[in-house]
């Protein structure tokens, strides 16, 4: 006589179940999830992959799965197990990952998590149990619940010009380019088993050849959510259920697919490949020594989108550090920002920034006439206030600021391109309030322009507009 | 010196990768965007993980299960996405999960705008998600906090297995300061004791926040709570400027307490002695610094961007002792200098708004 051992890929015990009877599972008679966990524990462990298994339950009637499954377990939150499998198995591509999902689950509260999961290709199993119905909460109307069936939440039974259709997930995937192979089996006779266990065996062999995302829908009976005895139950799913869930392979590209095409890269934690890395990130303008700050700034610039304003306030910005002070830079973001007016606020100063917002600029740089309008009036009595005239009318009150009027604009198109006015009212600023000295500020731009063919242009940009202004006095 | 020029944003994916974090999970949303971008560009680089993912709900769980591998992983987000992660940040907690949450907060209730506000406190320090849980919560002010600070809610979401949350404004985001590069961390931690990363070794574990008997559910609660207690003693961060003589102390974090700040000294010159205390915890709130200031302070005010949710934290710390005042705007309106000023005079004053 032959004598059948319980599957190695389950705990010989089930010591987290609570309650007596640490042998029997929580199902009901006659329920299809003892059958679908078997086929799953047999095969984990026959092709050894128990040890690095990772079964994802969910929450619906197998939120229990960690009682059984003799492997790392996690317990997701409902319609999240897809999205949890995604992690584990990204941050451990040797993992060998479950994510195993009822229909409330999968194809209801979790039904973005299910798709975009498959359409990543992920390379994980995820298995099916299609019942028709919520079995742990109660007999309510699943997402696959059939048309006429009689639910707690349907006490009439399901209607389709009331609660919509019998939802079909694997036809729905198979749409999908990414999924390598979507099969829906039945469990109900021992013919359906042995199919089922047949897709359920090709799904894991193709996550462990890592050949990517797998989908067996188990259609599958519960006869306490359906009020059936199980003999009536196995009879209504084999002859009412596979009319609407036709059984049937509706993609398998496993056998086109490379080996270990779907698996990601992932490297664990190392601190000196980071430190290499971050290094990389670090300024290149290089040390200097400290440069004075004659005066603390409080700058704001002020124009049209595409005037260079937001780099204006960045290449400032960027002498600031060279030269060792404090340095704030604070874009107005947003909608605005795409709307045509731009503006930043910048600190320069020798000591701790208080508040990164300009409210009351000792330096205002204007490039569009609203700006002038907007922001002349918020300048401290004496500030610097830059107009470029090229583009400007108005003109400032020169009783209460000290203006700077300057075409900067034309300049920019002498030099070569208006896109360059910003440059030109940074040399304009530099004169105007005698920040930094001039060698330093060029020095600090050459290392700051990226592209080094505009690096000549650049310097002889500034250079205008800082002679303009020395030369004006 | 290893240092550059740059948004609070990027400074946040500086200091979760020095800090050894190898996964960020995302979803697209102003004013956070800017730490999805430059995650995308550095976490794959670095052979770690970036996945933008469908939902924030299927990014929280994603952190969800890198974590419950024991291996460093973020999300961010603002303020609508950020409820959005409450679920998970639930079950993290639940199954004490170390993770770290970012949420650059913006204007609300529901769409808001994408100005900044502080009015997502109530959610981040009372607990936004289902259960008896809490949030380590820190709140930079600016760019190299951005970095330092997210360092170390990784280091505390490790330690205490909970999540840590970096709360900030859309101003300490979106502003560019100089951040000094740090060193990348040592790896000190293993949580092979408890997690489950598909390995031999971890097998037998289980990461789960589900207890069905309610004495054993009963037990689990009051041990986070017993770790709660452990944060209150030990983590609570603040700083203070000018409080010690202060008639006035002003209690403001993020992008307010610069603010605030930059008034102090103006204050002070016109004789009023006002002082700023900043929470950089915001929980655990530094309540044991406000209820010792009640010796010397004749009133507290707490400015803040939103219709007064710190204040509440201030007043049972003050538990009655002296007045506590409130100064709010909020929507993305930020209170200038001047209006600080005039909102000091008239406490000290005793005048009316």
């Amino acid at each position: 006589m032959k004598t059948y051992e319980k599957s190695g890929g389950f705990f010989p015990v089930f010591e987290r179940k609570t309650g007596p009877a640490k042998d029997a599972t929580h199902y009901c008679p006659g329920c299809g999830h003892g059958n679908v966990h078997k086929m799953i524990a047999e095969a984990l462990e026959e092709f050894g992959l128990l040890g690095r298994s990772v079964f994802v339950s969910p929450v619906g009637c197998s939120v229990f799965g960690y009682y059984y499954f003799n492997c790392g377990n996690f317990q997701a939150a409902h319609g999240r197990a897809p999205a949890v499998a995604t992690a584990v198995k990204r941050t451990n591509p040797d993992s060998i990952v479950i994510s195993y999902q009822g229909d409330g689950d999968l194809a209801a509260i979790g039904t973005a998590e299910t798709i975009h999961t498959a359409n990543r290709g992920e390379n994980i199993c995820v298995f099916f149990v299609n019942n028709a119905i919520y079995g742990m909460t109660g007999g309510q109307m699943a997402p696959t619940t059939m048309i006429g069936q009689r639910s707690t939440t349907t006490p009439q039974g399901r209607i389709e010009t009331v609660h919509g259709n019998p939802i079909r997930m694997a036809e729905m995937l198979a749409t999908l380019p990414a999924p390598t192979y979507i099969e829906r089996v039945a469990i109900g006779d021992s013919k359906h088993i042995m199919k089922a266990r047949k897709a359920i065996r090709k799904a894991i062999r193709i996550q462990a050849e890592g050949k990517g995302y797998s989908f067996v829908e188990i259609v599958s009976a519960c006869p306490t959510g359906w009020k059936m005895d199980p003999v009536h139950a196995r009879e209504w799913l084999l002859e009412d259920m596979l009319k609407v869930f036709p059984l049937g392979v509706f993609k398998d590209e496993s056998d086109s697919r490379e080996e270990d095409s779907w698996l990601r890269r992932y490297d664990a934690y190392d601190p000196a490949v980071v430190d290499e890395y971050l290094d990389r990130l670090k300024s290149t303008l290089g040390d200097a020594e400290p440069v004075a700050l004659a005066e603390d700034l409080h700058c704001k610039f002020a124009g049209f989108g595409g005037q260079g304003i937001l780099t204006l306030g960045l290449l400032l910005s960027q002498i600031g550090m060279r030269a060792g002070q404090h340095v704030s830079w604070f874009p107005a973001y947003g909608p605005e920002m795409r709307g045509g007016t731009a503006n930043c606020s910048v600190n320069v100063c020798g000591s701790r920034i208080g508040t990164p917002l300009v409210e009351t600029p000792n330096v205002l740089v204007v490039m569009n006439q609203p700006s002038l309008d907007a922001f002349e009036k918020e300048v401290v009595d004496g500030g610097v206030i830059i107009i470029d005239t090229t583009i400007v009318e108005g003109r400032p009150d020169d009783k209460r600021l000290r203006p700077v009027l300057i075409p900067a604009t034309a300049i920019a198109d002498e030099v070569g391109t208006a896109k360059i006015a910003n440059v030109v009212v940074l040399g304009a600023l530099v004169a105007a309030t005698g920040c930094f000295p001039r060698a330093f500020c060029e020095d600090t731009l050459r290392a700051a322009i990226k592209k080094r063919s505009l690096v000549d242009m650049n310097i002889d940009a500034f250079g205008r507009g800082y002679e303009f202004v020395k030369n004006a006095r | 010196m290893a240092r550059q020029f740059m948004k609070g944003n990027d400074a946040i994916v500086v200091g979760a990768l020095a800090a050894g974090c190898r996964a960020y999970y995302g979803y697209p949303i102003t004013p956070a965007s800017e730490i999805a971008h430059a995650a995308a560009l550095h976490f794959p680089a670095l052979g770690g993980v970036f996945i933008q993912a469908e939902s924030e709900v299927a990014a929280m769980n994603m952190v969800y299960g890198t974590a419950g591998m024991g291996v460093r992983t973020m999300t961010a987000s603002s303020s609508p996405g950020f409820s959005l992660k409450q679920e998970g940040l639930s079950y993290a907690a639940g199954a004490e999960l170390p993770c770290v949450v970012v949420n650059i907060v913006r204007g609300g209730p529901g769409l808001g705008n994408i100005a900044p506000e502080q009015g997502d406190y109530f959610q981040i320090t009372k607990g936004g998600g289902h259960g008896n849980y809490r949030l380590i919560a820190l709140a930079p002010n600016g760019a190299q906090e951005m970095c330092d600070l997210t360092m170390h809610a990784f280091e505390l979401a490790d330690k205490y297995r909970n999540p840590a949350c970096i709360m900030a404004d859309g101003i300490t985001g979106q502003m560019m300061e100089v951040v000094e590069i740090p060193k990348a961390l040592p790896k000190t931690w293993d949580h092979t004791s408890w997690c489950v990363d598909g390995t031999p070794g971890t097998a037998g574990n289980l990461v789960s926040s589900i207890i069905l008997e309610p004495l054993e559910l009963e037990a689990h609660n009051l041990k986070l709570e017993a770790k709660y207690e452990q944060i209150r003693n030990h983590e609570v961060m603040f700083e203070k400027y000018a409080v010690d003589d202060a008639d006035l102390v002003v209690v403001a974090y993020g992008v307010v307490s610069r603010i605030v700040y930059s008034t102090v000294d103006q204050a002070r010159a016109e004789g009023l002695k006002v002082g700023l205390l900043r929470p950089i915890t915001v929980w655990p709130f530094p309540s044991a610094v406000i209820t010792s200031l009640c010796a010397t302070a004749k009133a507290f005010l707490a400015v803040e961007l939103s219709t007064g949710q710190m204040v509440e934290d201030v007043r049972l710390a003050v538990e009655g002792r002296k007045p506590v005042h409130f100064y709010g705007r909020c929507g993305g309106v930020v209170p200038g200098g001047d209006e600080l000023l005039a909102e000091y005079r008239r406490v000290l004053g005793g005048g009316s708004r």
